[in-house]
């Protein structure tokens, strides 16, 4: 599990602000900040002191958009320093309005051109057969509205068939989706062979029991919904 | 199958089973031609997951090998070679089939002239023309290897031997002030008939990225200089500027054109219609050349 800091959920807001300098945080302007960190405090099996552990679980960020959150929480869980933040976006910070995996400990990917997140993932948790004797997971968050690249759909497809069941998407459903998901987007990856729960993405104990519902026969899906 | 498409399948199945890090990803072409393995993943008609997927393989330690005809492995992904394997810092081996026009019975759609142009505004990318299946066998071993991005263009085109280079090859040398002829790859054998009488150097090379300029450098002693490019007329242009910046020189780069074609046939055909056999080569060459002369 993730190894504690003495910072907690209650310093993201203070943490936000230092990248922005905007004292508002209303909730609903972070959709992933909710699943971000149930994912580090309670989910995730990975250690700032050894980022590169083998035997660590893979977390992809593939909606690159909007890191604040994904930095807030990675700084409040050890693996940058709060320092880092003020520079936001600077030449000469690693920290950019969108990721980049190279420049960042613990930080798999560099993401923000969206739909490259699950295809990859997918790769890492077929290699992961192979090249892990534990059973790392491999979670990759998408948006709704990031779904509607059909590179993802590729990924959802053939983990389905090949039942890659390390493999578990969250997706944020902040219904930011133009055309939407009629019937909930839940349906689609059901239909793939996934198992898959939509839950509110704001409930800190529903999320960690959505993550903890896939069977590990199949892959899994959580859909988080935020109010948008 | 062309014998250089054969020859990367028995190879790249051999590594498969000899090293424990080789992976091979298809999107179904070829699939056929190699045995089920655990660490063959055909994804399936799904092209954008083909070069993600080895993305994920490569940052997990994997080497890829991932394999296509040249539109659906290049143009049609081509963010995905720019993000999945590049902006990721992680590496596969490329190997394609069909160049620029040996499927020209199936029109424009499995061509891909500008494979070679689109890979070199990438950056890292090591890119072989081989113009021989023993020169594939090499090249395929070689980037089993390597951790870094390897494009290895398969042709049905073919020289009569192979030559083992990763730089600039010497197949004949000229007077000094004789231009120099550099072949690429399977365009070697034509460029060779189309100057055999006139005193000229001929160079060979099969990996175009990075280019041989030292040895360009070395060969170039009189002014002109002829490229010769079985893709996009030009595509190495640039390194041949480079190589000689600081030397007046002239240069002749012939290549299939970028204009479409709109015909069908096979590919002798093709190469005949972009002036690349023989004939349209020592036209194009004699009409560049000020005063051409025969060999001594």
């Amino acid at each position: 599990m993730t190894v504690a800091t003495a910072l907690g959920y209650g310093d993201l807001p203070g943490l936000l602000t230092l990248q922005t300098g905007d004292e508002k945080h209303d909730p609903s302007s972070h959709s992933t900040l909710d699943a971000l960190w149930v994912l580090y405090d309670r989910v995730l099996n990975v250690d700032p002191e050894s980022p590169e552990d083998p035997e660590r679980d893979r977390f992809l960020l593939s909606k690159g958009h909007g890191p604040t959150a994904y930095y807030a929480v990675l700084a409040a869980k050890g693996f940058i320093p709060a320092e880092w933040l003020p520079q936001f976006g600077a030449f000469d910070s690693p920290l950019g309005y969108h990721p980049d995996g190279r420049l960042l400990p613990g930080v798999e990917i560099g993401s923000g051109s969206l739909g490259h997140g699950l295809p990859i993932a997918l790769g890492v948790a077929l290699a992961l057969e192979h090249t892990v004797s534990a059973a790392p997971r491999v979670i990759c968050l998408v948006g709704d509205a990031e779904l509607e690249e059909g590179s993802n759909w590729e990924a959802v497809q053939l983990a389905g068939r090949l039942r890659t069941g390390r493999l578990t998407v969250v997706v944020i459903d902040n219904a930011s989706s133009t055309y939407g998901w009629p019937g909930g987007v839940e349906r689609r990856f059901e239909l793939e062979g996934w198992s898959a729960v939509r839950v509110d993405g704001r409930d800190h104990d529903a999320l960690e029991r959505a993550f903890a519902a896939g069977d590990g026969t199949r892959p899994h899906a959580v859909v988080a919904e935020v109010v948008p | 199958m062309s014998t250089m498409r054969k020859r990367f399948y028995d190879v790249v199945a051999e590594l498969l089973e000899a090293d424990p890090c080789v992976a091979v990803v298809l999107a179904e072409i070829g699939a056929g031609e190699l045995r089920p393995h655990p660490r063959l993943f055909n994804v399936g008609i799904r092209e954008q997951l083909m070069i993600g997927l080895a993305g994920g393989l490569a940052l997990e330690g994997l080497r890829p090998f991932v394999h296509s005809y040249a539109p659906f492995l290049v143009e049609r992904p081509f963010e995905q070679v720019k993000l999945d394997l590049g902006h990721q810092d992680v590496g596969a081996a490329l190997v394609s089939t069909g160049a620029s026009y040996d499927s020209a019975r199936s029109g424009r759609t499995h061509q891909a002239p500008a494979d070679v142009a689109l890979l070199r505004a990438l950056p890292g990318w090591t890119i072989d023309v081989p113009g021989h299946p023993d020169e594939v066998e090499r090249l395929v071993r070689a980037a089993a290897g390597r951790r870094d991005n390897v494009y290895i263009r398969l042709s049905e085109e073919t020289n009569a031997r192979a030559i083992q280079t990763d730089g600039l090859h010497v197949v004949r040398r000229g007077s000094d002030s004789a231009p120099v002829v550099v072949a690429v790859g399977p365009t070697l054998d034509e460029t060779t008939k189309a100057v055999r009488d006139l005193d000229a150097t001929i160079a060979y090379v099969t990996r175009v990225r990075p280019f041989d300029a030292a040895g360009l450098r070395a060969v170039a002693r009189g002014t002109d200089v002829v490229l010769v490019e079985p893709y996009l007329a030009g595509t190495s242009a640039a390194e041949v500027g480079a190589a000689l910046r600081d030397r007046p020189h002239r240069l002749l780069a012939l290549g299939v054109a970028n204009e479409e074609l709109r015909r069908y046939g096979t590919g002798p055909e093709h190469r005949a219609a972009h002036g690349l056999d023989a004939r349209g080569l020592r036209a194009s060459i004699t009409e560049f050349l000020p005063a051409p002369r025969l060999a001594a």
